[in-house]
This record gives structure tokens, C-alpha cells and sequence, in this order.
């Protein structure tokens, strides 16, 4: 009687220990351990600059990526372009514009496991009332509770008309802007 | 004896002369301008040629230590000579420290130099915003000092051709060249 017990209790741990590796869903930001930094070139130099503030709702359980969803909200003054002098230029009308449209939006439509860690994530960008659909390769590794997403893609500015009127040409700022994120999610 | 500085020297002279007037007058006016293409491409130029003089002045050092000078005139006091042995001095230390501090500058403030938009010049420091207003602050003070010693210099130079008459502007001229 004792052992059957006891072998109920082990099974039953078991199961509970097993319970939420089977089901972890990634779903919760953390913000402070994230980066959305950007990469763009300068009369043949590359610069960097990063978003400070941004906020996501997503979802992700790597047994079913299927039904992952991915929804980031990038607050555009929180802009670091790497000059001051920048920051507030590239707030104003010819860039972002950021009175009228507040922030940048991806919203996942879906995601294509590719093999290993790698996936492709599609969605749609919307950026200054302009909306493309992207393409985003993603590698996904899990530390412990945390899981973490990083990849990069490359937007043209001018399909969002980012930089208009004296600096819609490229010969000063390139049109490719290279997206870089490093993304940790913890599960609930 | 060589009464001339060789064709190399004044042609080294007289090439970087009418470039640190172009980058002096750049970098004062650009300084000051609104953030605009202009400006970013402005400043590229600046930076362009900045590098092409850094690179000439040690060209030009080579060609000074190669070639030795022609005397100052014996009629020059002993204190007189010294003070122009220094001038020229301090004129080369500038030529060396200034665009140093400009490149300093450009890394500190995550700018890389890319020499003519080609070749990428190393940055020597990582991005530090303090560091990079204060590279802004010794670039600045040490072309202060640049020009002060330039009007010391020419200055100098109409000096000695007005009133005391001797050769020293002559032999630094075009067209008396004695190199062959």
C-alpha cells in the first residue's frame, strides 16, 4: 500500500514537473534585457542609433510556432540616432513625424519554423501611416525561464517616407536601414 | 649654399597653407549650421581632407628632416632666431595634434572617418559622449591656437620681406627654386 503510494506521489510530481515544459508559452516582455538598435550609413559611414522605448504582446510556445503571434509597438521619440542634434531632427515632420504618428507597429501574421533555432517571422510594419509587409528571420533560444529572440532585417526608408524633402535622396543618408533586435520573453 | 627651400617643400608649404584656410573657414561654418544634408556632407568633406593633411605633414616632416632649410640670416638676433625655430615648431606640432584631435573626436562621438567615403579610417576610441564634447573643446582650443600662430607667422614673414628687407619670404616663393 505504502509503495503503491508513494509511486502515485512520484508520478504525480512528475507529471506536475513535466506539465510546463511541455507548455511554455513565451508571453511576457522584459523590456530592460531587450534591445531595437539600427544601423544605417552616412556618407559611407555606418551609424548606429537604438529605440529606448518600445512594448510588445506576444506569444510563443516553440512546440506549436504556428500559432505564435507578435505584436511591438516602438515609441519613435525615444529615438537615440547617436547624435543629440539628430534626435530631435529625425522627430520632426521629415522623418518620423512623431506628433502625428507616435510610434512604429509590427504585427506578426505568421511564422515558419525553418529547422534548429531558426524561424521566419512575417508580419506587417506600419511606420508613418505607411504599411509594408516584412519579412523577419529570427533565431530563438531558451535560458531557463527567459526566452530570447535575435535577428535582423533591412527596411528602406523611403517606402515609409522616412527623411522627405532635402533628405529624400540617398547620396547623404542611405535608404537601407538595417534593423538589428535581441528580444527576452520570460513565461508566465 | 641653398638659399631656397626645394620645389618639394614649398610646393608642400603652399598646397597645405590654402588647405588649412579651406578647413579652418569649413569647420567654423559648419559648425554652427543647422543639421542638414548640407551640413553631414560638409562635414565629410572636412573630415576628407583632414586626413589628407594629416597624412601630407608627415610626408612634409620626412622631406624637412631629408632636406635641410636654408639658414636664417646671420643679421638675426640669437633670441629672434630662436623664437622663429619655435614658431616653426609649434606649426608642426599643430599640424600633427589638430587633425589627431579631430579624429579623436569623430571616434568618440561614433562617427567613423571614411577617407573619401571609401576608406574606412580606424576608430581609436569607443563611443563616450563626455569624451567626445571634450575632443570638441581641445580641436577647437588648438585651432585658436593654430591661427594665432599662423598671423605670428605671416606676420612674421612681412616682416622681414618689408623692413628688414631680406630674403626670408623670397625663398619660400615659387620660382626661385634651386633644386633640380
Amino acid at each position: 500500500m505504502k509503495r503503491i503510494a508513494l509511486t502515485a506521489v512520484f508520478f504525480l510530481a512528475t507529471l506536475v514537473a513535466a506539465l510546463p515544459a511541455q507548455a511554455t508559452e513565451y508571453t511576457q516582455l522584459q523590456a530592460d534585457k531587450s534591445a531595437i538598435n539600427f544601423t544605417y550609413k552616412q556618407m559611407g559611414v555606418a551609424v548606429e542609433g537604438k529605440f529606448k522605448r518600445f512594448a510588445s504582446q506576444l506569444s510563443f510556445d516553440p512546440a506549436k510556432p504556428a500559432t505564435a503571434k507578435a505584436t511591438f509597438d516602438v515609441e519613435l521619440a525615444s529615438v537615440d540616432t547617436g547624435a543629440p542634434e539628430g534626435d530631435d531632427e529625425v522627430a520632426g515632420k521629415p522623418w518620423f513625424n512623431t506628433k502625428v504618428f507616435p510610434s512604429a507597429r509590427f504585427v506578426s501574421t505568421g511564422v515558419k519554423p525553418l529547422g534548429g533555432n531558426k524561424y521566419e517571422v512575417a508580419g506587417q510594419l506600419s511606420i508613418k501611416g505607411k504599411t509594408q509587409d516584412v519579412v523577419v528571420p529570427a533565431t530563438f533560444t531558451a535560458q531557463g525561464k527567459s526566452g530570447v529572440f535575435d535577428g535582423s532585417f533591412t527596411i528602406r526608408r523611403a517606402d515609409f517616407s522616412i527623411g522627405e524633402g532635402s533628405w529624400a535622396k540617398f547620396d547623404i543618408v542611405a535608404n537601407d536601414v538595417v534593423i538589428k533586435f535581441h528580444i527576452t520573453t520570460n513565461s508566465k | 649654399m641653398n638659399t631656397q627651400y626645394t620645389r618639394t617643400a614649398k610646393s608642400l608649404h603652399w598646397l597645405m597653407a590654402v588647405m588649412f584656410f579651406g578647413l579652418l573657414a569649413l569647420g567654423f561654418y559648419m559648425h554652427d549650421l543647422p543639421l542638414s544634408p548640407e551640413k553631414l556632407k560638409l562635414y565629410s568633406w572636412h573630415k576628407w581632407a583632414g586626413v589628407t593633411v594629416f597624412l601630407l605633414v608627415w610626408l612634409r616632416l620626412f622631406w624637412r628632416i631629408t632636406h635641410r632649410p636654408p639658414a636664417l640670416p646671420a643679421s638675426m638676433p640669437k633670441l629672434m632666431q630662436l623664437a622663429a625655430h619655435a614658431g616653426h615648431l609649434a606649426l608642426y606640432l599643430l599640424m600633427i595634434a589638430i587633425p589627431l584631435s579631430g579624429w579623436l573626436m569623430s571616434s568618440a562621438k561614433g562617427f567613423q572617418t571614411v577617407w573619401f567615403g571609401v576608406l574606412p579610417i580606424p576608430d581609436l576610441l569607443d563611443k563616450n559622449k563626455e569624451l567626445g564634447a571634450l575632443l570638441a573643446e581641445v580641436h577647437e582650443t588648438l585651432n585658436l591656437v593654430f591661427i594665432a600662430v599662423i598671423v605670428g607667422h605671416i606676420g612674421a614673414a612681412l616682416k622681414h620681406h618689408f623692413i628688414d628687407k631680406d630674403d626670408i619670404l623670397t625663398r619660400m616663393l615659387p620660382g626661385h627654386s634651386s633644386e633640380k
